[in-house]
């Protein structure tokens, strides 16, 4: 047994009054979790102290919190190490700071809203299958393999604490976020699905897409499960740029292209070529630039003056897109190569489905890279 | 000790739009006496870019320059999260299943190398600072102690997240070095919302007004909590706030004048060197009011 303090962010609604914050004192053992703690201070201190849970074992998803800022299970986060990441910078005697969930409204303590936000976001994905045609008369039949892919992305048990931890949802509520993202790739990698290349433009051109996403990988730390939504996120982008070559309104596409084609050529980044193909590749490349496009490049030009003025950019020809140097000697060439060959044939690695190796020389089977018991079954997904 | 000797990857954007960074480092590893074998042969990280394209592609590339960083015999650093980012997670998945990496091997082979991970190791510059050089060390060299300079850290997430590739499971410690390296430099940690979020950069040219949004916010939240400079070991997050901050001001409709500095140049100052042998010259955000604090006498 040992003694902690939990200082938890508390609200109140019938009080009318604001937010505040309540200190309790448990004791219990540190390998139990804060929903523990948690618990013991509702049964021995304040019954009124909200919080959502069910299962107490990381299954169901209802007891998302954010611990010393981290959004997490606080089933799944056992009390001694949280409370030793909350006095890492000082070794003191610092609470364990225990707050709601970010980006969606709190409904009472720790309790929040995760229908107006987390989801609405997944019913906006159109989270179902849409196959072609009536269905089979019995179950669909799928070759084993092609379901691999989006196993990671079934194991989401729809608890929210990616939403919870997103940095691009903070500055932009709209985002779809990770979760419901996480859900299209489970419908878009799905080969029964019949309206993947509809999913992906819907995804793709929507400002609040997936080309919203910051690339922050706050999600990935906050997943209880491994889902790793932001992983997710770039499956989808690889499949509408790559797979479908779809060239959306927020020049998520050229972008990319425009960034693989500089070093394939150049070795190192262009910045200003990057800048300038990624709004505009009319002006070297085939396709017209769109009128979004010009006044992305338009937005840009006081900042390459400033930058310009500031010496920032050393020098003007610095601004002159094309004439950054390549690779010296044959590495430029050798670059070219390694893209011919990866170009030709690519290898997608998913560690979560392979598995990282115990040992150094440990055997590769080759094609049944994939332990059955890798492979997780669907949780209910109306759990939450 | 004797002289550490390090595999340098200066990566693209220190001698693209931020060379300061790139001078600031030289002229830090010499007074410090860390040599500096400059990997030019080596490519771009991909950013996560190339990885989003194409995995393999950005697995073959990183490999390589592992491999070219192995040919010199000492451990490799950067001076870019990004960088350390996108190469660590290409260097999980090569060290993670040999005979995917004996066929990303296969492709080297042309140019005669081989990545071999028994022994790799990749640092960003605070990481190689904090764990090989030491800050008591460090401190023994400090000429001009930053007394009196609050200064805001902001790592970047690409060294911060996900914790489990980057090394955080042996070494908890890497999201506090920021703050443990500006008190050994003398100065002030200034504790405000944004230090370990997201600068927005890797949206800017798709999502601008969101992107500018985090700069901007997390440059106020800075101002609002007392700050002098920022200081970053990441050159992309530079570039979104600092050599963006005037259009980040207009998005998050309030003034903003807050100095950006990169690591090596905040080391710099403690080691005594000029501003403007540092580049400091060269920010959008003006530089002037750490300039003119260090010149102050130290406060009582």
């Amino acid at each position: 047994m040992a003694a902690y303090t939990l200082k938890v962010r508390r609200f109140q609604p019938e009080s009318g009054d604001g937010p505040y914050w309540e200190t309790f004192d448990v004791e219990l053992d540190p390998t139990l979790s804060v929903l523990d703690g948690l618990l013991q201070a509702k049964d021995r201190d304040d019954g009124s102290l909200a919080v959502r849970c069910s299962c107490r074992a990381a299954i169901c998803g209802s007891c998302g919190v954010k611990i010393n800022g981290q959004s997490a299970l606080a089933c799944k986060t056992q009390i001694g190490e949280a409370k030793e990441i909350a006095n890492r910078r000082d070794g003191g005697s610092e609470p364990i700071v225990v707050e709601p969930m970010g980006n969606m409204p709190v409904i009472k303590d720790l309790v929040t809203d995760m229908e107006s936000t987390h989801w609405t976001k997944i019913r906006r994905v159109t989270p179902w299958l849409l196959p072609e045609g009536d269905p089979p008369e019995r179950e669909y039949i799928v070759p084993p393999e092609s379901m691999i892919d989006i196993t990671q992305s079934m194991a989401c048990i729809q608890c929210g604490a990616c939403v919870s931890s997103c940095l691009s949802m903070e500055a932009d509520p709209d985002f779809i976020g990770p979760a419901a993202l996480a859900k299209a790739y489970r419908f878009v990698g799905d080969p029964r699905d019949a309206e993947t290349e509809e999913r992906l433009h819907d995804l793709a051109n929507d400002p609040h897409g997936i080309y919203d996403c910051t690339h922050c990988f706050s999600c990935i730390d906050a997943c209880p499960k491994g889902v790793a939504p932001m992983d997710q996120i770039m499956r989808l982008r690889r499949k509408a740029t790559a797979g479908y070559e779809i060239d959306d309104h927020n020049n998520g596409m050229r972008h990319e292209h425009a960034f693989v084609k500089i070093i394939e050529s150049k070795g190192t980044l262009d910045e200003s070529l990057l800048l300038q193909e990624s709004f505009a590749p009319g002006l070297k490349g085939k396709l017209a630039p769109r009128p979004g496009a010009i006044k992305g490049l338009i937005e840009s030009i006081p900042t390459a003056i400033r930058g310009l003025r500031s010496g920032k950019m050393r020098s003007l020809p610095k601004l002159i897109p094309g004439i950054h140097p390549k690779l010296p000697g044959d590495a430029q060439d050798n670059v070219r190569r390694i893209y011919a060959h990866a170009e030709d044939h690519s290898v997608e690695l998913n560690l979560y489905i392979r598995g990282e190796e115990a040992e150094e020389d440990a055997p590769v089977p080759e094609a049944e890279a994939v332990p059955a018991a890798a492979i997780e079954p669907e949780p209910d997904e109306g759990g939450g | 000790m004797a002289g550490l000797k390090l595999a340098y990857w200066p990566g693209c954007v220190s001698r693209g739009f931020t060379t300061e960074l790139h001078g600031s480092m030289a002229l830090v590893a010499e007074r410090l006496g860390i040599e500096l074998v400059e990997l030019d042969r080596a490519n771009c990280s991909g950013a996560g870019v190339i990885a989003e394209h194409n995995q393999e592609l950005a697995d073959t590339l990183n490999a390589r320059t592992f491999a070219l960083a192995q040919q010199t015999g000492a451990p490799m650093m950067n001076i870019c999260s990004t960088c350390q980012g996108a190469q660590s997670e290409c260097q999980q998945r090569l060290d993670a299943d040999s005979g995917y990496r004996a066929h990303i091997n296969e492709t080297l082979a042309a140019e005669g190398l081989s990545y071999d991970p028994d022994g790799f190791s990749n640092k960003n510059f605070l990481w190689v600072l904090v764990e090989d050089y030491g800050l008591d060390k460090l401190k023994a060299e400090v000429k001009r102690p930053l007394e009196g300079l609050k200064v805001g850290p902001f790592y970047g997430c690409y060294i911060l997240r996900p914790k489990h590739r980057l090394g955080y499971d042996e070494r908890p410690d890497r999201d506090l070095y920021l703050e443990q390296l500006i008190e050994a430099l003398g100065g002030e940690v200034v504790e405000y919302d944004g230090a370990r979020k997201c600068c927005g950069f890797p949206i800017i040219t798709m999502a601008r007004e969101v992107s500018l949004r985090q700069a901007g916010t997390h440059v106020g939240d800075a101002l609002d909590a007392g700050a002098d400079c920022l200081v970053t070991p990441c050159p992309l997050c530079h570039l979104n706030l600092d050599m963006q901050q005037p259009e980040a001001a207009k998005i998050v409709n309030r003034d903003l004048e807050l100095a950006v500095l990169h690591l090596p140049q905040l080391v710099g100052l403690a080691l005594g060197f000029e501003p403007k042998q540092l580049g400091m010259g060269r920010h959008i955000a003006s530089t002037e009011w750490v300039q003119e604090r260090l010149a102050a006498p130290a406060p009582a």
